[in-house]
Formats: C-alpha cells, sequence, structure tokens
C-alpha cells in the first residue's frame, strides 16, 4: 500500500501593497515554493482578524503566516504596529491552548522582497510540515 | 445566488505550461453558483474580453471570477470589461494562477490542483460580493506650499502658471531658504543670489501667489481634494502692507547686539531687521526677544524715523484658515548640530566652522562682505583643512550623527575649495575625506578640476582630533593611502557637516497624516514609481524633507510635485475608492474603538434617533464612516468589539469564505 504524503494546507494573508507585492515578485523572478501555500489578500495586515486565524484552525489549516509591510513602511501609516500588538497576543493565547507556536508566523515582507517571500514560505512549509496534522483545532464538524 | 462566470486564461504558455486550463475551467464549472466557465488563450486581449462582454449578457452573468495574472496587473482590466458589459466593475474578482501558481510550480498536477483552489477562493468570494459604487468629492482648485526654499518656490511658480492658486507658507520673515545664503552653487559656479532672487520676485509678483511669511501652520483637517488648514501669521510689529522697505529702522534701531542668523549668529543685526537686501517680502520685522520697546516700552524710535508709519507694537497673532485641494511640503533641510562633536574642537575655537558658515564668510554680502578671514582675528588664513562627512554614513556614531550620506557635501566642498584657490592662490587647502562621491552631471569634472588644476590637496582618512593651539589648530588625522598619521597645523577648519530634515517637518507629518523615516525624512508612495507624492493622498513632497538633495534635483522634483499638484486641481470631482469601511448603525454602540486606530480621523460619532421599544425614541452615539478620508486599510474592523464595523470589498464574511475554500 501507498502511503500518500502528507501536504499541510497554509494560508498566508498578505497586506496589498508590501506582501502581496512581494509574492508576485517571488513569481516573476520564478523563485519557487511549495503549492500548499494559498495567499489571501488584504488591504492591510490589520484588516486580519484574529478571528480569521481561528477560523482556519477550526476547518483544518495547519498553518497560518501573516505578511506585512515592513515595521514603519505600512501604506496606512500604523496598520502593521496594531497587527504586531494583536498577533502577539493571539500568539501567547494559542500557545496557552497548547497549539504549537510554529503553526502561526507574522513575517514582513516588502514588495522588493520576492526572495525573502519565497524563502519564508520555504521555511515556514517545513517547519509546519515536521508538526504535521493540526488536529488539536481543528473543527470535525466542519468536514461533512 | 449569484450567476458566475469563470474566465481562465492560459496567457499563452505562461500559465497553460505548468496548468491544466482545460481541467480548471471544468473544476470550477461544477462550483456552486458557477454558470458558465470557459478557457482562452489571452484573456486580457480585445478578443478576450469580447467574450466576456458576450458571457455577461448572454448568461446574465452578475458576477465574474477571471483566473489569471495577477490583481495588481490587470484586475482594473477587468472592471473596465464587466462594466462596459452592463455589470459592476466590483462585480469581479481575480484568482491569481499565474505570479502565484503557474510561475512557481514546476509540476503540472500540483500547478493544476492549485490553480482549482485559488479559482474556488474567487469564486466563494464572488458569491458574497456586493456592487459598490465610489464616492465623489469636489476639489478646492487651491494649493499649499510649505516652505519657500528654492524648492518652494519652484512648486509654487510652476502651480500658479499653470493658472491655480497658490500660497506659500514660510516661517522666516523671507523666502528664499537656504539658497539665498549660499555664494556660489556647484559645478557651474553660478552666484546663488543671481538665480535665485529673479525667482523670489516672480513669486512676490505672480496674480496667483500669496506669501505668508514669518508664518507656520498651525493645524491641517480634511482630505484630499478638501484640505482646511490654520495658518498663523506671526506678529511682526510691522504693518506688511504699509512698510516699504526702506530699511532706516533697521539703520536706526539702538539694539545692536542681535545675533544674525541669516550669517549663523558671525556678526550682529538690530532687533527691527529686514534679512537680507534682496528678502521678498521686503519688510522689515521686529525680533520680540530682543526689541526694547517691547520688552520695556521705553524706546520707539523705528516708529518715530518710519516715514510709512509702519510700525505697530500692538500686533498680535494673527490666525487664518484656508481650504486647499493639495499640500506641498517643501520644509527643506538644516545642517546637523556641532555640539556633540567636541573632537573637532567646534566650540572652543571660532575658527572651527561649518561649511554654511564658510558660505557665508565668501559670500560678498556675508559678515565679512566676502573677505575670507579668521573669524577669530581676522587674519586672512593660509592654510585650511576642511573635514568631510562630519556626522554623515557614520553608523557607528548614530547618536550623535546620521546614517546615510548627505549627498551634497563633497561637491560643495570641492567647490569651497576651488573658491579658495582662485581668489586666494597663496592659501594652502587641504581636504581630508572617505570617499569622493561625485555622480551627476559635470561633477567628476568639477572635482578633477579641484585637484588638478587648483592644486587642492585630497587625503582619504579620516580626522580624528582637532586642538587648538595658541592662533593655530592642530589638525590629526590619518592618510589611508600612505597608510601613516598626520599632523597639520591649520589656521581655518571647515567641518561638512551632515544635513537632517528641518525640526518642523516631524509635527507637521503628524499634522498631515504623512509618514517619515526613521531620519524624519518624507516618505514617498513608492520609491521609484511615485518619488514625489506622499502615500496620503493629497500631500506631495518637494526638496530636501524627502531626502538630501542638491539644487537641481531639488528644482526637478519641485516641478514634478508641481506636475502632479496640477494634475489634481485639474479635476473637478475626486473619485474615491469604494472599498471603505462602513459602520452598522443597529451594532455599533458608539465606544470610540475605531476612532481610536484610525490613521486618518475618518470617524467621527453621531448621536442618532433609533426606535426604541413601545413606541419611545433612543437617542445612541453611533460611528460615522467619511468615506471620503477612509483609505480602506480596515483596522478599525478588527478594534470594533461589537462587529459593527465591516470593509466592502473586502467584509469578514468574504475573508472568512476565502478561508473556507482553501481548507476545504
Amino acid at each position: 500500500m501507498q502511503v500518500k504524503e502528507y501536504k499541510p494546507k497554509i494560508v498566508a494573508f498578505c497586506c496589498n501593497w508590501c506582501s502581496y507585492a512581494g509574492a508576485d515578485l517571488a513569481g516573476s523572478n520564478r523563485l519557487s515554493y511549495p503549492a500548499e501555500v494559498k495567499v489571501i489578500r488584504v488591504p492591510c495586515s490589520c484588516r486580519v482578524n484574529p478571528m480569521f486565524i481561528l477560523r482556519a484552525f477550526q476547518r483544518g489549516a495547519d498553518g497560518v503566516i501573516l505578511c506585512g509591510c515592513h515595521p514603519g513602511d505600512c501604506h496606512y501609516t500604523s496598520g502593521n504596529y496594531y497587527t504586531r500588538r494583536r498577533m502577539a497576543l493571539l500568539f501567547s493565547m494559542l500557545d496557552y491552548l497548547g497549539i504549537e507556536k510554529e503553526r502561526t508566523r507574522v513575517e514582513w515582507v516588502s514588495a522588493a522582497e520576492g526572495a525573502k517571500f519565497a524563502a519564508t514560505m520555504n521555511d515556514f512549509v517545513a517547519t509546519v510540515t515536521a508538526l504535521g496534522e493540526n488536529k488539536r483545532l481543528e473543527d470535525l464538524r466542519c468536514k461533512k | 445566488m449569484q450567476r458566475i462566470g469563470v474566465f481562465v486564461c492560459w496567457c499563452g504558455s505562461n500559465i497553460a505550461g505548468t496548468v491544466d486550463v482545460q481541467k480548471v475551467s471544468e473544476a470550477l464549472a461544477k462550483e456552486p453558483g458557477v454558470v458558465h466557465s470557459v478557457n482562452y488563450q489571452y484573456m486580457c486581449s480585445q478578443a478576450g474580453q469580447e467574450m466576456i462582454k458576450n458571457a455577461i449578457k448572454e448568461h446574465k452573468l452578475t458576477g465574474i471570477v477571471v483566473c489569471s495574472c495577477s490583481p495588481r496587473m490587470h484586475e482594473a482590466t477587468f472592471r473596465k470589461t464587466a462594466q462596459a458589459a452592463g455589470i459592476n466593475p466590483y462585480m469581479v474578482e481575480i484568482a491569481n494562477i499565474r505570479e502565484q501558481c503557474s510561475w512557481i510550480h514546476k509540476d503540472m498536477a500540483e500547478g493544476t490542483e492549485k490553480a482549482i483552489v485559488l479559482g474556488r477562493t474567487a469564486i466563494a468570494k464572488v458569491q458574497l460580493n456586493a456592487p459598490l459604487k465610489p464616492g465623489e468629492s469636489p476639489v478646492t482648485k487651491r494649493a499649499l506650499v510649505i516652505g519657500g526654499g528654492i524648492a518652494g518656490i519652484q512648486t509654487a511658480l510652476d502651480i500658479a502658471d499653470a493658472g491655480f492658486e497658490v500660497d506659500i507658507v514660510e516661517t522666516k520673515p523671507t523666502i528664499g531658504g537656504k539658497m539665498a545664503q549660499l555664494d556660489k552653487t556647484f559645478p557651474t559656479l553660478d552666484c546663488a543670489a543671481c538665480i535665485l532672487t529673479p525667482k523670489m520676485v516672480d513669486v512676490a509678483q505672480h496674480e496667483k501667489i500669496k506669501i505668508y511669511s514669518y508664518s507656520e501652520v498651525e493645524s491641517v483637517k480634511g482630505f484630499v481634494g478638501n484640505f482646511e488648514v490654520t495658518i498663523k501669521k506671526k506678529a511682526r510689529f510691522v504693518k506688511e502692507d504699509v512698510c516699504t522697505g526702506c530699511g532706516l529702522c533697521t539703520e536706526k534701531c539702538p539694539q545692536k547686539k542681535v545675533p544674525n542668523e541669516f550669517n549663523l549668529g558671525m556678526d550682529n543685526r538690530r532687533a527691527i531687521y529686514i534679512p537680507f537686501a534682496q528678502a521678498v517680502p521686503k519688510v522689515a520685522t521686529i525680533d520680540a526677544n530682543y526689541c526694547t520697546m517691547l520688552k520695556t516700552g521705553k524706546c520707539g524710535v523705528c516708529s518715530k524715523v518710519c516715514t510709512a508709519k509702519a510700525i505697530d507694537y500692538t500686533q498680535k497673532d494673527e490666525f487664518i484658515t484656508e481650504k486647499y485641494g493639495a499640500i506641498v511640503a517643501a520644509t527643506g533641510f538644516n545642517p546637523i548640530s556641532m555640539d556633540k562633536f567636541d573632537e573637532f574642537a567646534y566650540s572652543q575655537s571660532k575658527d572651527v566652522i561649518t561649511s554654511l558658515e564658510f558660505e557665508r564668510l565668501m559670500n560678498a554680502a556675508g559678515p565679512t562682505a566676502g573677505k575670507l578671514v579668521r573669524p577669530s582675528d581676522g587674519v586672512h588664513p593660509h592654510k585650511i583643512v576642511f573635514v568631510q562627512c562630519v556626522g554623515s554614513r557614520c553608523s557607528s556614531c548614530a547618536e550623535k550623527g546620521k546614517e546615510y550620506c548627505s549627498k551634497i557635501c563633497c561637491m560643495y566642498t570641492a567647490k569651497h575649495a576651488m573658491l579658495t584657490r582662485d581668489k586666494y592662490p597663496d592659501t594652502d587647502v587641504t581636504v581630508f575625506y572617505i570617499d569622493v562621491r561625485t555622480p551627476g552631471k559635470q561633477f567628476d569634472e568639477f572635482y578633477r578640476r579641484a585637484v588638478e588644476d587648483y592644486g587642492v590637496h585630497y587625503i582619504k582618512g579620516m580626522v580624528g582630533k582637532v586642538s587648538p593651539e595658541g592662533n593655530k589648530l592642530i589638525v590629526q588625522g590619518s592618510d589611508l593611502i600612505a597608510n601613516k598619521q598626520l599632523k597639520i597645523e591649520a589656521d581655518l577648519v571647515v567641518l561638512a557637516a551632515a544635513i537632517e530634515p528641518d525640526k518642523s517637518a516631524r509635527p507637521l507629518a503628524t499634522m498631515l497624516t504623512a509618514s517619515m523615516d526613521t531620519n524624519d525624512f518624507f516618505t514617498e508612495a513608492h520609491p521609484k514609481l511615485r518619488p514625489v507624492e506622499s502615500p496620503t493622498a493629497g500631500i506631495f513632497l518637494s526638496g530636501a524633507c524627502q531626502g538630501p538633495k542638491d539644487i537641481p534635483e531639488t528644482v526637478s522634483q519641485a516641478g514634478a510635485a508641481a506636475a502632479k499638484v496640477i494634475g489634481l486641481l485639474a479635476k473637478d470631482k475626486l473619485v474615491g475608492n469604494p472599498c471603505v469601511a462602513h459602520s452598522d448603525e443597529m451594532m455599533c454602540n458608539g465606544c470610540s474603538s475605531c476612532e481610536k486606530v484610525c490613521p486618518y480621523g475618518a470617524i467621527t460619532y453621531e448621536n442618532k434617533e433609533f426606535r426604541g421599544p413601545n413606541r419611545t425614541t433612543l437617542i445612541r452615539r453611533v460611528a460615522q464612516v467619511n468615506e471620503a478620508v477612509c483609505q480602506g486599510c480596515g483596522c478599525c474592523t478588527v478594534a470594533c468589539p461589537s462587529g459593527a464595523m465591516d470593509l466592502k470589498g473586502f467584509a469578514s464574511k468574504q475573508i472568512m469564505a476565502e478561508v473556507d475554500a482553501i481548507c476545504k
């Protein structure tokens, strides 16, 4: 019997101005990263409600990464500062619940950092793959 | 339920090379709500767009998903296509299957699978899309330029020449800025005043330009096209419209011991003064800190000698509120303070001066009438040492200097060295440098002339210490090429101080909600493609407030900023971004959480009447979003504890539907 290779489900939230453009640049430069990463475009990283991340885990995501402009470079001046604080709180709560810290991450990727985007995604996917499936937060009722 | 059409693009082989487009369009056809799903070679082509338009009509589509390149590329194209076929442009969603799929994956099966998921995600989102209509706002056809240096002058002239009204606000009693203090300009050695003052006169005489000199911006309200600015016109105790600028008062004023800031304190002026002969407006100003009449009430000499009766000791600060469509920041630069650089003995010896002070010494209108003498004893110096990069490129001394290159110092030092050798061939000139940076038209040729034709000694190395000994200065430095330590006896030491943004820039940026970098230079909207615009709509950048610049660069940037302002003011109405925040009044409890996080001040509160139980009326405080001001970051949506705030086009439900589709 052939065992199917484990492929994690990764949701990446990218801000429109820096990180989404960085992801596009990674594509233009043909810098590969695993297909498990699926990007959701948001106007700013501060648009990402902690609920969205919890929702992703509930629906069976194995890792969630949030990318925004570098601190100080936010298109909306201060959005990413809020992101940083909100995620610090959310991640510490997840840690308290026993969710591996490595399943969540905030990264600052500018529009010029295609290489950083690809490298970050490669590293994140490898980390999440090593952790295996997210069983603790997944809500099996969502899987009909 | 939407009637969704899916259009999968091959992008030639760009997408079709690693994604089985046929399989994608077949798989997506099975998604709920999809009534039409096709693939085509180039969706963005004329034929591709026609295909979409026809499908919209034929299948009565209400939502469109285009699986193609990045939305940053063709979202606008397909929105226009949809609009042309009669559906709302915001009913279009793009699944990015090129930059974020086909280009990064090699394996066909993997790429196809991911493309299907991305398509499914876009379909899930478009299911919840609602037609959006961007708001419109009128444009006040007047611009404000903050700063009256060469940057502000050029911007104002260019905008005014296009027929729009411009106001200039300048903190000093005259416009002209740093350029008015310069002697000659590199690399042509034009006299700075000769090329600047005609422009100053043009500004004064232009019917579309109004100068608020000796004034400051007090507050800024509003948004692009509709700014409301309060300007504080400081009391100058002279009636501006009456004063003829004859200058008699400035000769008769008995208070003679006021450091003259125009000459950087190297000589004195009177308490009533006109900064320099060509000042615009040429109006006297009383310095309240030194005027005997204002301080003790006993003097009044200027009032007695003034034939025009322009003196008014009772004048008060005046506040003027004006409306503007665009604001240009042109606040310029200053040399950094040398107080922390004890090693160069700047505060110990009068004969250690900065380059700007040297500029005044060489200037015919300066404190020495252009005679190069030592400030301490008035003796002509025979040995001058110039020290470059004082505080520039100083990553190890960040607490007192700057990490960046100040850009203009190499060239003005070469100019100073050359002018000195030209005027006083008996003077020996040595320049200590880290690198000589001469990128610019005729710049390197200029520097080479200083070295080869004028015999200026350039030494690669830093100066470690300057110590006064008798009436000489001992300069200790290293010569990196000869690999030895040097001790030079000099008569005058000139420090090329780093430049930094003017101190007024930081509070101004806060008022304008314009972003700044760590060095307090204004940040541009895009470093390459939008270099004269601030990320905040309606705010433009001109000159050294955006980064160190020489005069030609400043003038070109000033012109570019003016062109952008003209482009904005030429519009009668501004079309906004419809993806803005929106508050559900029934859920809002008026807690102010959203207002606190909004970087634009777009949220206000209003007391509104609601129908309560038993035919009562309740008055509740609810949030109101000013759609013209909101930039759509969505920060408020997360801050809102009751879930009343949502972002159009990126609604919580839409994003969660995307999450669900990815995790399916």
